[in-house]
């Protein structure tokens, strides 16, 4: 009890600790908000790479394609495990605005926007036809017009505060895309009839995934047509990708081994004719379909984690210091305890409960001084930008993100608190240990006073 | 005389000390007894290792030969948990500079000496006695109105009287005072003497070093200590 008492009264009674709580406090607050920021970033990029992939991608990077993509799908529709599936068509275009002679090279995403939209978040990405994709390639304005969806950011740019300003929604605008459609071999399937396949489809909607990347570059088009622009319409029809959703309660590891399993057998069994073709078809989880893009995001997190390190290194140096001039100060104390009976043991847990209590209330202030920034992070931001036209963070015109991430991650925050404590109680450890040892006959000498 | 009537028991302690490449030998073969209910006072010039014996048989520090024996039993034998428990309830130290903890009210520094022996449960549940020991020597010690005052808000002399009270929390079987008069004026250091008088003929048995002949002479026996050995009793 004694220690808890002495602990407390030194803690307040000592100006120099509320300098040691104080630069806990900021170590804290700056991991809890960056880290939290930084984890929002990377769990939002996450969420939204496995809304665009759905769980598991059979598929393969070749612009030829893979066959019996029909089959394979049937096989996969009656299988316990799997939810929804979507075959879909990959490829690159050259796309002009109707009338007129631009053109720009994009990606192309064949589609059935039903199934699409239940194997992925296809559906929730779309502006006009999210409530019924079932229409998402049929214009509004002109129904029996081929639609596409665009990439909102191919039409559409954001203002400085992240939104979209749909008034300018390109209403009417005709695309010409055009395709180099490629034979099972990868040959040019029309070398003698002008290489390429083109057709003009109407805008009808914007799809916003939230990635970067996709919203700039992608069109989305109904299946059929795309297969027919890529040449994958033959006698034996190919697709690039089967895009797969599991069940809810299936894990994704032991859905995507299923769907392994299945695709070995169905090779094995496959007409050999084509059994190249389907020798480069992988089976991928969202994750590893993903890799690339999240590998990046996650390399800076590692690094900003790696950043904290020297940040907790700095904690313990300074709680180091403190605690040693502390119990540098307070050696008559030690000298007066072990005469009265108090062990070594109690003397160095004594000046640990103190480093323990500097690290709790550091921990405290800075989490809750974390938490009441972040909640009011956005405001804080959006008001630099209303008051000096200053953005401080992400430019929302650069950054696909419309919020800075906020929502606090309650196992982070017990992370970083209980690494507080532990950063406090590892500087205080060796002062501790020098405390244990100091004999009362030497504190306690007329020199030492 | 009866080896059991010594409470106390020192024979043939040396002790010496390091300074710089200078060995000191402050202690060359000291034997003394103490015997329960005796009031000692162990005078000497300064630097005789008056403090050094005393923290020898309180258990402060070790000697570098000899054997101290409480109650019979040789403290070189203790355990250390053995010697904290000696150290809480069978000594009490006064000091000269009365080192009381500033950051503890004046009740809270006497009844410490009781709170460092419990565990958390068991000093919640005797915190009240231990509260009432506490104010009930204050009072015999005539400072009951300065309990919630803290260390740096009284005079030497109430400060002594403090150190005093948490001497005597635990009832030790000793009360071994270092200089207990020596920061103090003469008539405040009478006041302690008298404390230690009333004590003494209650049965305490106290151990005193001063380097004060008149301060000695209060004490029922006195024991000089020169050259590092006793030389009279």
């Amino acid at each position: 009890m004694y220690k808890l008492i002495l602990a407390i009264r030194y803690l307040y009674k000592r100006r120099i600790a509320y300098f040691a709580v104080l630069a806990v406090a900021l170590c804290v607050f700056i991991v809890v908000v960056v880290m939290t920021v930084m984890t929002g970033l990377v769990s939002d990029f996450r969420q939204k790479n496995h809304r665009f992939a759905g769980d598991c991608v059979v598929g393969t990077e070749s612009l030829v394609g893979f066959a019996y993509y029909e089959d394979f799908v049937k096989i996969l529709e009656q299988e316990d495990v799997i939810e929804s599936v979507s075959a879909v068509i990959k490829s690159y275009a050259l796309v002009s605005p109707e009338g007129t002679e631009r053109n720009v090279g994009v990606e192309i995403m064949g589609v059935e926007p039903v199934s699409h939209s239940k194997a992925t978040g296809f559906g929730q990405t779309l502006y006009h036809h999210r409530n019924d994709v079932s229409k998402a390639f049929e214009p509004a304005y002109e129904p029996n017009l081929i639609g596409c969806v665009i990439g909102i950011d191919l039409v559409l740019s954001r203002d400085a505060k992240g939104r979209y300003s749909y008034d300018s929604d390109p209403t009417g605008l005709g695309l010409v895309v055009s395709c180099f459609p490629l034979t099972a071999r990868g040959a040019l399937a029309k070398v003698s009839t002008g290489l390429v396949n083109t057709k003009t489809f109407y805008y009808s909607d914007t799809s916003h995934s939230g990635l970067a990347r996709v919203d700039s570059s992608m069109i989305y088009l109904p299946f059929d047509q795309a297969q027919m622009l890529c040449g994958m319409d033959g006698p034996v029809k190919r697709a690039s990708a089967i895009h797969i959703k599991f069940k809810p309660d299936v894990k994704l590891q032991a859905g995507c081994e299923r769907v392994s399993s299945l695709w070995r057998s169905f090779r094995q069994e496959a007409d050999q004719k084509h059994a190249d073709l389907l020798e480069k078809v992988t089976v991928q989880s969202w994750k590893d379909y993903r890799r690339a893009f999240i590998a990046a995001m996650e390399k800076e997190q590692t690094m900003m984690t790696a950043m904290f390190v020297l940040v907790g290194i700095t904690t313990v140096f300074i709680v180091f210091v403190v605690s040693y001039m502390i119990i540098s100060h307070k050696s008559k104390d030690i000298g007066i305890l072990k005469s009265i009976g108090v062990s070594n043991t109690n003397a160095m847990l004594l000046f640990l409960g103190f480093s323990f209590l500097v690290g709790s209330l550091g921990s405290i202030i800075g989490v809750v001084g974390g938490w009441r920034f972040l909640v009011h992070i956005n405001e804080i931001e959006g008001w630099l930008y209303d008051k000096f036209g200053y953005q401080p963070l992400w430019d929302r015109t650069i950054y696909a993100i419309d919020d800075i991430p906020n929502t606090i991650d309650l196992k982070v925050l017990g992370v970083i608190i209980l690494s507080a404590i532990a950063a406090c109680l590892a500087g205080a450890l060796l002062p501790c240990r020098l405390a244990a040892k100091q004999k009362p006959v030497e504190t306690l000498q007329v020199s030492q006073l | 005389m009866n080896e059991s009537d010594f409470i106390l028991k020192a024979e043939g302690i040396y002790k010496s000390y390091r300074m710089g490449a200078t060995k000191v030998e402050v202690l060359k073969g000291v034997d003394l007894g103490v015997k329960k209910g005796e009031y000692v006072a162990i005078v000497g010039a300064s630097g005789s290792g008056k403090s050094t014996l005393l923290h020898i048989l309180g258990a402060l520090d070790r000697p570098d030969k000899g054997v101290v024996a409480f109650a019979g039993r040789d403290l070189s034998r203790y355990g250390s948990g053995e010697l904290n428990r000696f150290r809480n309830k069978m000594v009490g130290f006064v000091f000269q500079f009365y080192h009381l903890l500033d950051e503890l009210s004046v009740l809270e520094n006497v009844f410490l000496p009781t709170m460092v022996s419990k565990s958390v449960l068991a000093w919640l549940i005797g915190r009240r006695r231990a509260r009432k020991r506490a104010r009930e020597l204050l009072e015999q010690l005539g400072l009951v109105e300065r309990a919630n005052h803290k260390p740096y808000q009284l005079s030497g002399g109430e400060r002594q009287r403090v150190a005093i009270g948490r001497a005597l929390m635990n009832e030790p079987s000793v009360l071994l005072a270092d200089e207990p008069t020596g920061n103090l004026d003469s008539a405040t250091g009478n006041g302690i003497l008298n404390a230690f008088e009333k004590l003494n003929q209650a049965g305490q048995t106290i151990v005193m070093v001063s380097h004060d002949e008149r301060v000695a002479k209060r004490a029922g026996r006195i024991v000089t200590l020169a050259d590092g050995k006793i030389r009279r009793t």
